[in-house]
C-alpha cells in the first residue's frame, strides 16, 4: 500500500494504483477524455494523449497525466491548483479549436464526452481558431467515419486491434494530420472492418455513428401501399429505458411494443420469435453434426460454431477463410426472420414481398451490413429492409412525440412475436450456447431437463467452458465474447486441438448487450452487468423457457418448412459463406470478393 | 564570469584513428563492471544527444536493474535539423561504438545491440553490417557474447525520442511512451535498455582507453569533454569539428561566422536561438553553470547572418514540427499547428501583436504539458526568436 495526498486528502492506495483511481477513491473527480477503463471487462485506453488529467505532483517540473502516472508512497497532488486549472482549460480550447463546432447539428449531441468537458469546465470562449484538419467523409454500410471530428483519443484503436484484434484501425499520418483510419485511408467497406461497432460504441465524440436510417424508415412508415413490420431484437429491451433516463437494467419490453405500434408499423413482432427457430435449425444441426461424429463419420467437422452474429461471422471470412464450414450454417435470428416475415408471412398476408418492408431494431451496427449481403435478397429485395439500432429506435420515439414513461404496457402481435425464454437470453454472451443446450438437451436424450438455468455457462469472462452432461455424454462448450477471445479459440480449431464440440462466439464484449448500436455506456462497464441481469429476468418471466417448446415455431414447421433441416428449411433459413481474405487485389482495387458475390 | 570561459579549443580524439579496439574492448572487459561504471562517472560525461543525462549513471541504473534480458542500443536516428555528426562516426571510426557497446552490454548484463540508423542513412548500411561481422567474430574469439543488428528507421524525426524508437524497433508506430519508467527500467521489449547516441558511446571509447581524467581535464566544471560541432548555414567552413565544451559562443562566432553573424541556432529546431548581443553572454554546454546562459546542444550550429528573416527561420521550424509531432498528444498536435498559424496570422496582420504573447503562453503549456521531449522543447526556439526578434514577428 502506498498513501498520498491529493487535494489535501490522504488516500491510501495499493501500489500500481495511478493518480486518477486514487483520486477517485476520496472524491476527486478528475476529468479525462481519452481515459477508458472497462473493469469487468478487463479492457483499458490509457495512452496519456489528451492530456486532460494532468495534476501537478509536488517536486516535478512538468505537469503530469494522472491516468498514467502511478501513485507513490507521499506523493502530493494537486488537480485544482490555478495552474492546473489554466494549462487544462487550454488543453480543452486546443481541442476544440481542431473540432467542427457543429454540436447542434452532431448525431453524438447530448452523448459526447468533449462536449460534458466542455460544459464542465465552462468554455465560452475559444482563444484559438483557424485551419482545422479536414478528412475524408468515409460511408460504410454500418458505420460513418467523419475524422473531422476526431480528437486522437485513439479508444476505437484500443477496441480494434487489442480487444477485437480485427486490426483495421490505427494511427496514420503525422503532427496536425495525423487521423486515425483504416490502411492506406481506405474505406472502411474496402478493409477487413467486421463492423462489430465497438469503435462506435467508446468513441467520445461524433467521429464514428452508424449509419443513420431513421429517415427512411419514416418513409416507409408514411407511404400506405407499404405493409411495414418491426422486429427487436432481445438486447434491445434491456437497454433502450437507458435513453429515456431510466436505470441501467430497466425491462422496457411492453413499452416498447406500444411505442412501436405507435410509430405506426403494421405488425410489431420480435426477433426472439426467429432466436427460438435459429435454436430448431442450430440445435438439429449440432445433433446431426455430433451424432454423426459419435458414429465415426470422420468427414463430420466439430466443434460446431455459433453463427448469429453477423460481425463474426465477417471476422471469419476475412481471417479464417480455411473454417468455413466450422460455422452452423443456421442464419441469424434477423435474416430467418427476414426469410419467414417476406415469404411465409407475406403469402399469408397475400401482399408481394416488395411491398412489405421488414424492419429490424437491433443492438447492433453490423446488423445494418448483414442486412446488404446479397445472398439476403430476392430479385434485389432484401429480407430485412432496414436496421436500426437501439439509439436509434430511441430518437425515433422522441421525434414522434411520445411520451415514453407513460406509455402503457403492450403485447407482440402474434403470430411472430411469441418467444420462449430460451431465445430472449441470446442477448448475452452464454446466451445462445444455453437456449441450444436446453433444446439439444431434451431432442438427445429424450428426457425433461432437470434444470432450465445452466450457471456454469454464464458469467462474463471473455473466455469460458463447461462441461454438460447429455445423459452420459458429456458434452465440451466452449464461448467466447469479443473477437480477440474468439480468434484463440479459432486458432486452437485450426490447429487440430479444439477439445469442444460446441462454440458461442458473440463479437462484443458482453456479447449483444454490449453491442455497437446500444446506448453509450461511457465506459461504465457496470452498466452491461446490469442489462445481462435484466435479460435473465426476462428469461425467468416467460412461461415458456426452451425454444422447441413455442407453439407457434411448430405450427410454422408444420404448415410450412416441415421439419428443421428440411430442404425448404434450408433454403429460407440456412446460409453459406465466402472466402474474403483477400482485401485488395494486386492493382490495389477492392476486391470483388466483397459485398458482390 | 568570464574567467569559467576558454577560448575555443580544437581536439581529436573522436576521428583519431585508434588501430588497438581490440586491445581495448580485451583489457576493459576483464575490469570489474563497477570499476567500469566508476570511471564513467567520475569522467562526468553526458549523453550527447542533447538531453545531457550522465552516462556513467544510465549504465549504472540499467546494471542494477534486475532482468535475465537486456539490451544496448546505440542511437544512430541522428534527426535534429543541422546535425550530422553521427554519420560521420558511423563512417569513419564505427569500431569505436561496437566497442562501446560490448562493453556496455558486458557491464549491464545485455548480449544484444542494436543500432537504430537514420533511414536516410542506408548507405552506411553495408560497410556498417561488414564492419559489425568482423567485430562480432573478435568478440567470439574473446568468448564475448554479444550480437549487434542494425536497424533502419523510416525517416521520422519523432523516432530519435528514446521510447519511440523503441515503439518503431518493436514495428509499431513511432510514438514515444509515457515516462516514466524510464527505458533503464522498461526500455526495448519492456526491458531494461541502456540507449546512447553515437557520439556518448564513441567518447566512452576515449575514455576507455585513455582513462577519465584525460575527458574530465578538457572542458569545464558541468560540461567535461569535448564534443561534435555540425557548423552550418552562413559560416564559409561548414562542416564537423570537436571542440572542448565550455567555449563562449562569441568564440565561436569569431571563428565560424561570417563576420555578420546575426544569430546562432543551438541544437537545432528544437535549441535555442541566440541574438548578437547574447554571444558573450552565452556558453556552449550543459545546464548548472553557476553564472551566465549554458546551453546544451546535441551538436547542431546554425549560423544565421543579417540576410536572414527571423520570421522566416521560425516559421520553417514550426512548419517542421507540425509535421513531425507524432500527433499523439494534445499540446503537441495542436499547438504547433496554432503556433504556425498564429505568426502567420499576425505578420499579415490578421490578429494584433499582443497575440504574439498569448502564443508564448501557449508554448509554456506545451512545455508543461507535451508528453515528450518535441512538444516540450517547442517553446525553446520559439521563445528565444519571439522575444529577441519581436518586430521581425511583427512588421
Amino acid at each position: 500500500m502506498v498513501t498520498l495526498t491529493i487535494d489535501n486528502k490522504t488516500v491510501e492506495v495499493p501500489k500500481g494504483t495511478t493518480v486518477l483511481e486514487a483520486a477517485a477513491k476520496v472524491g476527486v473527480e478528475i476529468p479525462t477524455l481519452c481515459h477508458m477503463k472497462l473493469d469487468n471487462l478487463e479492457i483499458e485506453n490509457k495512452p496519456g494523449g489528451c492530456r486532460v488529467c494532468l495534476v501537478e505532483i509536488q517536486g516535478r517540473k512538468n505537469l503530469a497525466p494522472s491516468c498514467v502516472t502511478e501513485a507513490t508512497d507521499g506523493m502530493i497532488v494537486k488537480s485544482s491548483s490555478i495552474r492546473v486549472m489554466n494549462t487544462r482549460r487550454t488543453i480543452v480550447e486546443l481541442i476544440l479549436s481542431d473540432h467542427p463546432a457543429e454540436c447542434l447539428t452532431c448525431a453524438k449531441s447530448g452523448n459526447c464526452d468533449l462536449q460534458s468537458l466542455a460544459i464542465k469546465m465552462g468554455i465560452r470562449e475559444l482563444h484559438f481558431s483557424g485551419e482545422k484538419s479536414v478528412h475524408r467523409e468515409d460511408k460504410s454500410p454500418a458505420i460513418i467515419r467523419d475524422m473531422d471530428k476526431c480528437i486522437m483519443c485513439r479508444r476505437c484503436e484500443t477496441m480494434c486491434n487489442e480487444v477485437q484484434t480485427v486490426g483495421v484501425l490505427s494511427a496514420v499520418n503525422r503532427g496536425f494530420n495525423s487521423v486515425v483510419s483504416p490502411a492506406f485511408e481506405q474505406d472502411l467497406q474496402d478493409s477487413a472492418c467486421t463492423y462489430c461497432g465497438q469503435c462506435v460504441a467508446v468513441c467520445p465524440v461524433g467521429a464514428l455513428t452508424e449509419r443513420d436510417q431513421t429517415g427512411a424508415v419514416i418513409r416507409a412508415l408514411s407511404n400506405p401501399d407499404k405493409t411495414v413490420v418491426v422486429q427487436t431484437a432481445p438486447a434491445v429491451r434491456a437497454a433502450l429505458g437507458e435513453e429515456f433516463g431510466q436505470e441501467a437494467g430497466t425491462l422496457v419490453t411492453g413499452k416498447m411494443a406500444a411505442a412501436l405500434r405507435r410509430l405506426g408499423f403494421d405488425y410489431v413482432f420480435d426477433t426472439d420469435f426467429a432466436a427460438d427457430l435459429t435454436i430448431m435449425e442450430e440445435g438439429t444441426e449440432l445433433l446431426d453434426r455430433l451424432t454423426r461424429h459419435l458414429n465415426g463419420d470422420s468427414t463430420v467437422k466439430l466443434p460446431i460454431l455459433t453463427s448469429c452474429c453477423p460481425a463474426w461471422v465477417k471476422f471469419i471470412e476475412h481471417n479464417f477463410p480455411s473454417l468455413l464450414d466450422v460455422p452452423s450454417s443456421a442464419k441469424s435470428p434477423q435474416q430467418m426472420f427476414g426469410a419467414v416475415a417476406k415469404n411465409y408471412f407475406a403469402e399469408k398476408l397475400n401482399v408481394d414481398r416488395k411491398k412489405l418492408v421488414v424492419v429490424s431494431i437491433m443492438p447492433c451496427v453490423a446488423k445494418k451490413y448483414e442486412r446488404g449481403r446479397d445472398e439476403f435478397a430476392v430479385d434485389g429485395n432484401s429480407d430485412v429492409d432496414f436496421v436500426l439500432t437501439t439509439r436509434e429506435l430511441s430518437h425515433l420515439i422522441k421525434l414522434a412525440n411520445i411520451d415514453f414513461h407513460t406509455l402503457p404496457d403492450e403485447e407482440f402481435d402474434q403470430p411472430m412475436g411469441m418467444s420462449t425464454g430460451a431465445s430472449v437470453i441470446f442477448g448475452t454472451t452464454g446466451g445462445v450456447i444455453e437456449a441450444a443446450v436446453r433444446t439439444a438437451y431434451e431432442l438427445y436424450t429424450k428426457k425433461p431437463l432437470p434444470k432450465v438455468e445452466f450457471e456454469e455457462l454464464r458469467g462474463m469472462e471473455g473466455l469460458r467452458h463447461a462441461t454438460i452432461d447429455f445423459g452420459g455424454l458429456p458434452l465440451h462448450i466452449g464461448i467466447a465474447h469479443g473477437l480477440g477471445n474468439a480468434r484463440k479459440l479459432l486458432e486452437e480449431i485450426a490447429a487440430g486441438r479444439s477439445q469442444f464440440h460446441a462454440i458461442e462466439i458473440m463479437s462484443c464484449p458482453g456479447g449483444c448487450i454490449g453491442g455497437g448500436g446500444q446506448p453509450f455506456h461511457h465506459g461504465k462497464s457496470d452498466i452491461l452487468k446490469k442489462r445481462q441481469q435484466a435479460i435473465y429476468q426476462e428469461d425467468r418471466n416467460k412461461p415458456i423457457r426452451k425454444s422447441h417448446e413455442n407453439p407457434f415455431i411448430y405450427q410454422l414447421y408444420e404448415e410450412y418448412l416441415g421439419e428443421p433441416m428440411s430442404e425448404k428449411a434450408h433454403h429460407l433459413l440456412h446460409t453459406k459463406y465466402f472466402d474474403r481474405s483477400t482485401v485488395f487485389e494486386q492493382d490495389g482495387n477492392a476486391s470483388e470478393t466483397d459485398d458482390k458475390k | 564570469m568570464a574567467e569559467s570561459y576558454h577560448l575555443l579549443k580544437r581536439a581529436d580524439f573522436i576521428f583519431r584513428n585508434e588501430n588497438d579496439w581490440e586491445e581495448i574492448l580485451t583489457k576493459t572487459i576483464k575490469r570489474t563492471p563497477q570499476d567500469i561504471i566508476n570511471e564513467l562517472i567520475s569522467s562526468e560525461l553526458k549523453g550527447r544527444g542533447g538531453a545531457g543525462f550522465p552516462t556513467g549513471l544510465k549504465w549504472k541504473i540499467t546494471a542494477e536493474a534486475k532482468s535475465a534480458e537486456k539490451y544496448v542500443i546505440c542511437n544512430a536516428d541522428e534527426g535534429e535539423p543541422g546535425t550530422f555528426k553521427d554519420r560521420e562516426i558511423l563512417s569513419r571510426v564505427p569500431y569505436k561504438v561496437l566497442t562501446a557497446m560490448a562493453v556496455c552490454g558486458h557491464i549491464i548484463g545485455a548480449k544484444k545491440g542494436i543500432i537504430y540508423l537514420r533511414g536516410e542513412y542506408h548507405s552506411l548500411k553495408e560497410s556498417l553490417e561488414k564492419t559489425i561481422s568482423e567485430f562480432e567474430y573478435y568478440c567470439k574469439k574473446i568468448k564475448l557474447e554479444f550480437s549487434v543488428d542494425v536497424f533502419m528507421g523510416s525517416g521520422a524525426y519523432i523516432c530519435g525520442e528514446e521510447t519511440a524508437l523503441f515503439e518503431s524497433l518493436e514495428g509499431h508506430r513511432g510514438e514515444p511512451r509515457n515516462k516514466p519508467p524510464y527505458p533503464t527500467i522498461k526500455g526495448y521489449m519492456d526491458k531494461p535498455t541502456v540507449i546512447n547516441n553515437v557520439e556518448t558511446l564513441a567518447h566512452t571509447f576515449t575514455i576507455f582507453k585513455y582513462g577519465a581524467k584525460k575527458f574530465y581535464d578538457l572542458g569545464v566544471q558541468f560540461s567535461r569533454g569535448t564534443k561534435l560541432f555540425s557548423v552550418s548555414g552562413d559560416t564559409p567552413k561548414p562542416g564537423i569539428y570537436e571542440l572542448e565544451l565550455g567555449m563562449s559562443l562569441q568564440d565561436f562566432v569569431n571563428e565560424f561566422g561570417d563576420g555578420d553573424t546575426k544569430a546562432v541556432q543551438v541544437g537545432g529546431a528544437s535549441g535555442f536561438l541566440v541574438p548578437r548581443k547574447k554571444f558573450q553572454e552565452t556558453a556552449i554546454g550543459y545546464q548548472g553553470k553557476l553564472t551566465g546562459i549554458s546551453l546544451p546542444t546535441g551538436g547542431s550550429m546554425m549560423i544565421y547572418n543579417s540576410s536572414r528573416s527571423m520570421f522566416n527561420v521560425l516559421d520553417n521550424y514550426l512548419e517542421f514540427f507540425r509535421e513531425e509531432s507524432c500527433g499523439q498528444c494534445t499540446p503537441c498536435r495542436v499547438g504547433c499547428q496554432q503556433l504556425l498559424i498564429g505568426i502567420k496570422a499576425v505578420k499579415r496582420g490578421e490578429r494584433p501583436a499582443q497575440y504574439l504573447d498569448k502564443l508564448l503562453k501557449l508554448t509554456e503549456t506545451m512545455q508543461l504539458t507535451a508528453k515528450c521531449g518535441l512538444g516540450q522543447s517547442v517553446a525553446n526556439s520559439f521563445a528565444s526568436i519571439v522575444e529577441n526578434f519581436r518586430e521581425e514577428m511583427i512588421y
